[in-house]
């Protein structure tokens, strides 16, 4: 599958150390136009330094980066006026009212969608009248969204940006994400809920310690992992356990279960065909079990929707 | 009262550098006034006649208190210290009181902790008790410096402790206004306003009707009459507010919610206004607030220094010590005192300056600043406009401090032809002002962890202007102070080189901060 895109983001061998600590060790990623890539890792991993990196906040040690093919060290205000950042923690200033940070981070981006804008302090149910430091979590956050949501920009580069946000606000989130992309947008998703990205990413890229592990459509991620198989059987099958790519195989009478490299999947099936299936059920791995399987000793608690 | 211990142990391991801090400034007020008092006149006959001067000044009587033996060290001592003192000890409680109710209860640090197995009322009592014992230290210390000065010591025990207990009526309603709203500031504000009633209450009771001193607890401080015919009995008074304020606010916590206050937080508009979304406008926003109350503040320092007038020379006495300290420049006394107080305005006024100079700091600090570069704005603007706000606040700060030294002594001798020189010479002060403000840059943009060792700078300054001379330091260390190089008008004529001289290097300081912070990593 080869056509020709256009990179919004394009970062090779980047790397950063702070002080001792190598936070970013060789990292790729490309996010071309149009796509929602979501970006995975456990805490840690580097997914916020590698976002700092790209916007300018941080200087890269060595590697190379460029979005909208531009330099983000270097012309880092010309590029900001084409993307709205959410942080993955969003601090506002105590005595200004939401309704006043939007407008200034709006501004300040080149200006607002007034009638998005509306429309989103009604569908994420926000205050604006509020003052910054009587705003939970949840509600700065939405502060932060709807600045990004209303702004006229190419590019969404959002950290981890629903952390905070209940399960009704997380789909009104999505449907805007959704929306944007469909308008031509491009979006870079850091996160750690699966549901999230399953739902609304094209592509992945998944990191740990610094670097890239894997990165591709989920279809194709998938492919590099093993799908799960429980079959009954009209007699005992043969030859199973011997055929490569199969794993943790279990066989009780004519039920057996067992797992199988995606790749393999077709010689499986043949030999059960051989035994004659009376019922078979093969699950394709989530992307639960895809985090699992890289980062299964580096992560307690996936799938917990809220990380704070 | 699960937990109050463990609390309470806590804040005082946090506290103990604030205890330090306000209670050597406190005991150093005091202690200070004897010291000087003493050394300024030679007889009792010249004492006498500055007392008699001093009694019919009301601007100083309304500053400080109603004058009582003005003509003992005593006296002068509970005069002169006093209702500054209950001020110092009001703010201190307000401060030890807000950070540990209010605002870790803004900051969502106390619901963690609430959450484990303490009483509900453990950190509020903590708070409480930590308030309570710091002003009975900062009491007990005033007390033995003055006995051990010394003076009498009944009436100096009941000088530490009659503050003690103002301080304790202060640390009761600061403990009822951080029950009233759910910001730290606003409770910082009802706090602050009901020590700035209490002090303006006495001063208008003590020049006029004396009922209203009645109503402040300054004023049953001051109403003890130490080394005057001491009597105990306003201590009582103050006692029972203490207690009564206190009970309050336990009550009024008991019938609040967590994180809320009784008051209802105020809505604000919704949305920005055309100016707020320029980097100067933004700036200006988060910085109007301090710039307007430090105006207010050296205005009003100016206008209590303006109001001696040209009394200057009865103040002063005769000693030949206090005339030379005064007209070291060789003008006359009273240009040369003025010369002073203008020096003790630009310095109050650096405070703000070196403060304002650090505000990116602590948006940095705070995590406002990403989201902010991440826009159109690039960092260059961002921080320039910083600069442009911090310098043009120090100008404002230092010219509210000239006017109210003029506007002051126009009132006192109807002559209001200073107000223009005194203006021009707040305004000298310029230049070194923003060579603290340039180090504060250069440190942001280099070493941002260390950035808060500009205040060394006017540490420095302070230091060398009142001691330099004195202590015979080497001439380069006190040149190390950008106070050295200024003229000391109105007593030495303006000289433009050394002006010039110190912006150019607070630009260049500025300029490298620039740089510097262009090429690092924003956090």
């Amino acid at each position: 599958m080869v056509t020709v895109t256009e990179a919004i983001v394009d970062i090779s061998g980047l790397t950063k150390t702070f002080g001792a600590t190598r936070a970013l060790d060789g990292l790729d990623l490309t996010v071309t136009r149009g796509e929602v890539h979501g970006f995975l890792g456990p805490n840690g991993a580097g997914k916020s330094t590698t976002i700092r990196v790209l916007l300018g906040m941080l200087r890269k040690d060595s590697g190379e980066v460029r979005l909208f093919d531009g330099d983000p060290w270097g012309s880092a205000a010309d590029l900001h006026r084409r993307l709205a950042y959410v942080p993955g923690e969003v601090n506002l200033w105590p005595n200004l009212t939401g309704g006043q940070v939007i407008d200034l981070l709006g501004r300040l981006r080149g200006g607002l969608d007034e009638e998005r804008r509306r429309e989103l302090i009604e569908r994420f149910e926000l205050d604006p009248t509020k003052k910054g430091r009587s705003y939970s979590k949840g509600n700065r956050q939405k502060v932060a969204l709807v600045a990004a949501l209303a702004s006229d920009v190419e590019l969404l580069v959002l950290d981890e940006p629903t952390s905070g946000l209940d399960p009704i606000m997380e789909s009104v989130f999505q449907e805007y994400v959704e929306r944007f992309r469909a308008e031509g947008g491009t979006v870079l998703l850091s996160s750690h809920i699966l549901a999230e990205v399953e739902r609304l990413c094209d592509r992945v890229s998944l990191i740990r310690a610094g670097r890239c592990v894997e990165s591709g459509t989920l279809g194709e991620l998938r492919h590099l992992t093993r799908t799960s198989v429980v079959a009954e059987l009209a007699r005992p099958v043969a030859g199973l356990a011997e055929l490569p790519g199969v794993h943790d195989l279990d066989v009780e009478g004519n039920r057996v279960m067992f797992e199988v490299d995606t790749a393999r999947v077709d010689a499986a099936i043949g030999l059960l065909h051989g035994a004659g299936i009376r019922s078979l059920t093969a699950t394709p791995p989530t992307l639960e079990e895809l985090f699992l399987r890289h980062y299964g000793d580096a992560l307690p608690a996936v799938g917990e929707a809220d990380a704070s | 009262m699960t937990g109050t211990t463990t609390y309470l142990r806590t804040f005082l391991r946090r506290d103990r550098w604030h205890y330090l801090g306000w209670t050597a400034g406190v005991v150093l007020l005091y202690y200070s006034q004897a010291v000087s008092v003493k050394g300024l006149y030679t007889t009792q006959a010249e004492f006498d006649k500055a007392a008699a001067s001093m009694e019919g000044n009301t601007a100083f009587i309304a500053m400080a208190g109603p004058a009582r033996a003005l003509n003992t060290i005593g006296g002068q001592v509970m005069w002169q210290a006093s209702a500054f003192g209950a001020v110092v000890v009001g703010l201190m409680s307000m401060f030890l009181v807000g950070r540990h109710t209010r605002a870790e209860e803004e900051s969502g640090r106390d619901e963690l902790l609430r959450a484990s197995a303490v009483s509900r009322h453990a950190s509020l009592t903590a708070a409480l008790t930590g308030a309570l014992l710091a002003n009975v230290l900062v009491g007990a210390l005033v007390s033995l410096s003055l006995v051990a000065f010394p003076l009498d010591a009944p009436d100096s025990i009941a000088v530490g402790t009659g503050l003690t207990l103002c301080g304790w009526v202060f640390t009761g309603t600061a403990l009822v206004a951080a029950q009233l709203t759910s910001s730290t500031r606003s409770m910082y504000g009802i706090a602050g306003a009901t020590i700035a009633v209490a002090y303006a209450l006495r001063a208008v009771g003590d020049v006029g009707s004396s009922w209203l001193s009645w109503l402040s607890p300054i004023g049953w401080y001051q109403g003890m009459h130490p080394y005057s015919g001491l009597r105990w009995w306003p201590g009582l008074l103050l006692l029972a507010l203490a207690a009564a304020a206190t009970g309050a606010a336990y009550v009024l916590f008991g019938r609040r919610d967590f994180g809320s206050g009784l008051w209802a937080a105020r809505p604000g508009p919704d949305r920005a206004g055309p100016k707020l979304a320029t980097a100067l406008g933004f700036s200006w926003r988060l910085q109007r607030g301090p710039v307007i109350g430090w105006t207010v503040g050296t205005a009003l320092l100016g206008l209590a220094y303006g109001s001696i007038g040209d009394d200057v020379g009865t103040l002063l006495g005769d000693s030949a010590t206090s005339r030379d300290v005064f007209a070291q420049g060789g003008g006359s006394l009273v240009d040369g005192f003025y010369a002073v107080a203008i020096a003790v305005i630009a310095l109050v006024g650096a405070g703000f300056t070196v403060s304002s100079a650090l505000r990116p700091r602590a948006e940095e600090d705070e995590g406002r600043v990403e989201s902010l570069l991440a826009t159109g704005l690039s960092r260059r603007r961002w921080l320039l406009a910083q600069v442009v706000t911090t310098v043009v606040g120090t100008v404002l700060v230092l010219l509210g401090g000239g006017l109210g030294l003029g506007l002051g002594y126009a009132m006192v001798t109807g002559d209001g032809g200073r107000i223009g020189p005194f203006l021009l010479d707040t305004l000298a002060y310029v230049a070194p002002s923003l060579v603290l403000a340039g180090l504060a840059r250069l440190l942001y943009g280099v070493l941002p962890r260390w950035a808060s060792l500009a205040w060394g700078g006017l540490g420095l300054g302070v230091v060398m202007i009142f001691f330099g001379p004195l202590l015979h330091l080497p001439d380069w260390l006190q040149g190390l102070s950008p106070y050295h190089h200024l003229a000391l008008v109105p007593a030495e004529s303006f000289r433009w080189v050394p002006f010039v001289v110190l912006l150019l290097v607070a630009a260049a300081f500025s300029g490298a901060g620039q740089v510097a912070f262009a090429r690092r990593d924003v956090h």
